[in-house]
């Protein structure tokens, strides 16, 4: 999933400071689920405004709430029709998608960002998000153990581990175990050690040149207005 | 103009040096050096970026060695460059009489002190081998024909104290297969281990001309042999060595370090433990001299 944090309080201030009627919305998937822009993390923002603003003597602005299931969905979007009227401004707590979604949805609305998009990655264990995809566009997980180079060894390198790995750890930080090392152990206790003798080349950076496009073989037409660019 | 190369293809024992461009201008102390050195060993390497701090290049520097009458070993790091950018600069640096190239995949902007940067990283290590020895037949990375090919010897490294080394290894083999022509390794200080080693690397090398260089990294006093062992990557200062470097005043530890640098040269001639040796005296080039006296190689 996307995993993001909310920006801090004071960034968001900032952003809502020339408006009136502000709407926080919340997204109800990715952001969701690593506590950063849900239903939850939406009332807490907006009573965190709440007593900024009091302390600051600033109790002009009137918030309302909101979560959809997607903001990144064109469908789910036109829910807000109505929520929006009269909105000087809307924060999403969506990831970039999200808020980009809005912002091409309503075109005379201001939209802000409540949270940083951060990486695709996983929950290593309570309340730690740890990437996992770089969403490269050419997946070599097959020939590394199903461990990912390009995202989790710092350089991004193909062909074994650089000099800079202490016991095992990163020279970028001890907290994070070498990709290469892990790799390795896990080739090893696959009986696959011959894949990491394989020379790999340099990445192909054309899959990646942005911004991306998929579109989808299947359900074209079942998908309606929809369909041009699908997944 | 190619006197590292002719050393080792040789067979004698090399010897090569090592120059730290300065963070700045003032190339006072760095030309002393070159001009202290030059003659004394084979080649000076000279560092990209080292450790990921901004500094004068190693192309411009590896330039004025040659210009100078020394031979140079031109680091090239994939850090900071695209493979675009760094065939140009393997082009510019053969342009200006540079012919040898160590390739890196080079420290982590973040150890450096642009902490903010976009590391590159476009190629690593291995595959700047490959494309160095690509461009030597004549071709660039895309396969395009090169209007006059290099002449690179290509150089790389390899770390023996690795822990584990067994990933290590593997890369080591895929350099060698990639092209590489000759080694450094990091700095080495336990010569059994060092020894076990090269008999390793050796067994990989067999029949092809690949040329081992033990790194050998002064030992200026034990709080810094300490401080590699907690902090460097690959470098392993056994207790023997760091009772040695105790056992002396601290104002003769220097010396110290020096007589050890010395007889682990020795001992690498004297065994034919490896091809050379690679001396890093890292900002104390003066006493490089005295070292190359007390081993007895001028």
């Amino acid at each position: 999933m996307i995993v993001a944090e909310q920006k801090p309080l004071e960034d968001i201030i900032r952003m809502v400071r020339p408006y009136k009627k502000v709407l926080l919305l919340g997204c109800g998937t990715c952001t969701t689920v690593c506590n950063a822009g849900g239903e939850t993390e939406v009332a807490f923002l907006h009573d965190a405004l709440r007593m900024a603003e009091a302390r600051a003597g600033d109790g002009r602005r009137e918030y309302s709430e909101a979560t959809l299931k997607r903001q990144c969905d064109p469908e789910f979007l036109e829910h807000l029709t109505e929520r929006v009227e009269g909105v000087d401004a809307v924060v999403s707590l969506a990831c970039g998608t999200g808020v980009q979604a809005l912002a091409e949805r309503f075109a005379d609305l201001p939209v802000f960002p409540g949270v940083n998009t951060s990486f695709i990655g996983m929950a290593v264990e309570w309340g730690v998000w740890d990437e996992r995809c770089a969403a490269c566009g050419d997946c070599r997980l097959e020939d590394t153990g199903g461990i990912c180079p390009i995202t989790r060894c710092t350089k991004g390198i193909l062909n074994g581990p650089c000099a800079g790995p202490k016991k095992g750890h990163c020279e970028v930080s001890p907290d994070m175990e070498c990709a290469w090392i892990l790799i390795y152990r896990r080739l090893e206790r696959l009986g696959q050690l011959e894949r990491m003798r394989r020379y790999y080349p340099p990445r192909n950076f054309r899959p990646i040149s942005r911004p991306r496009r998929i579109v989808g073989k299947a359900g074209l037409e079942a998908r309606g207005s929809h369909g041009d660019v699908t997944a | 103009m190619a006197r590292y190369r002719e050393a080792c293809e040789s067979g004698k024992f090399v010897v090569s040096g090592e120059i730290g461009p300065p963070k700045g201008t003032d190339v006072r102390e760095m030309v002393h050096h070159i001009d202290l050195l030059k003659d004394l060993v084979d080649g000076l390497n000279v560092t990209d970026n080292q450790s990921a701090v901004l500094r004068l290049g190693s192309m411009a520097v590896s330039h004025e060695i040659v210009t100078r009458g020394g031979d140079a070993i031109y680091q090239v790091t994939c850090r900071d460059r695209n493979r675009l950018a760094i065939q140009n600069d393997l082009l510019s640096a053969h342009f200006l009489g540079i012919r040898n190239v160590l390739a890196l995949t080079g420290d982590h902007v973040s150890v450096g002190d642009h902490k903010d940067a976009k590391e590159v990283y476009d190629f690593e290590s291995v595959q700047l081998i490959q494309a160095v020895k690509k461009m030597n037949e004549g071709f660039d990375w895309a396969g395009n024909e090169l209007q006059g090919s290099t002449d690179f010897y290509i150089g790389a490294v390899v770390t023996p104290e690795s822990d584990p080394i067994e990933p290590q290894k593997l890369k080591f083999e895929k350099k060698v297969e990639a092209g590489a022509q000759f080694f450094q390794t990091q700095a080495v200080y336990d010569m059994d281990n060092f020894q076990r080693f090269m008999e390793y690397a050796r067994g990989v090398t067999e029949g092809q001309d690949v040329k081992m260089m033990a790194g050998l990294v002064v030992l200026t006093s034990v709080g810094m042999a300490k401080y590699m062992n907690k902090f460097v990557p690959g470098v392993f200062v056994p207790d023997d060595l760091l009772e040695e470097m105790a056992s002396v005043p601290k104002e003769e530890a220097l010396h110290k370090g020096m007589e050890i640098c010395a007889r682990h040269i020795r001992f690498c001639m004297d065994n034919n433990v490896c091809d050379g040796v690679h001396i890093m005296a890292i900002g104390k080039e003066e006493i490089v001299p005295d070292i190359l006296r007390m081993a007895g190689l001028i």
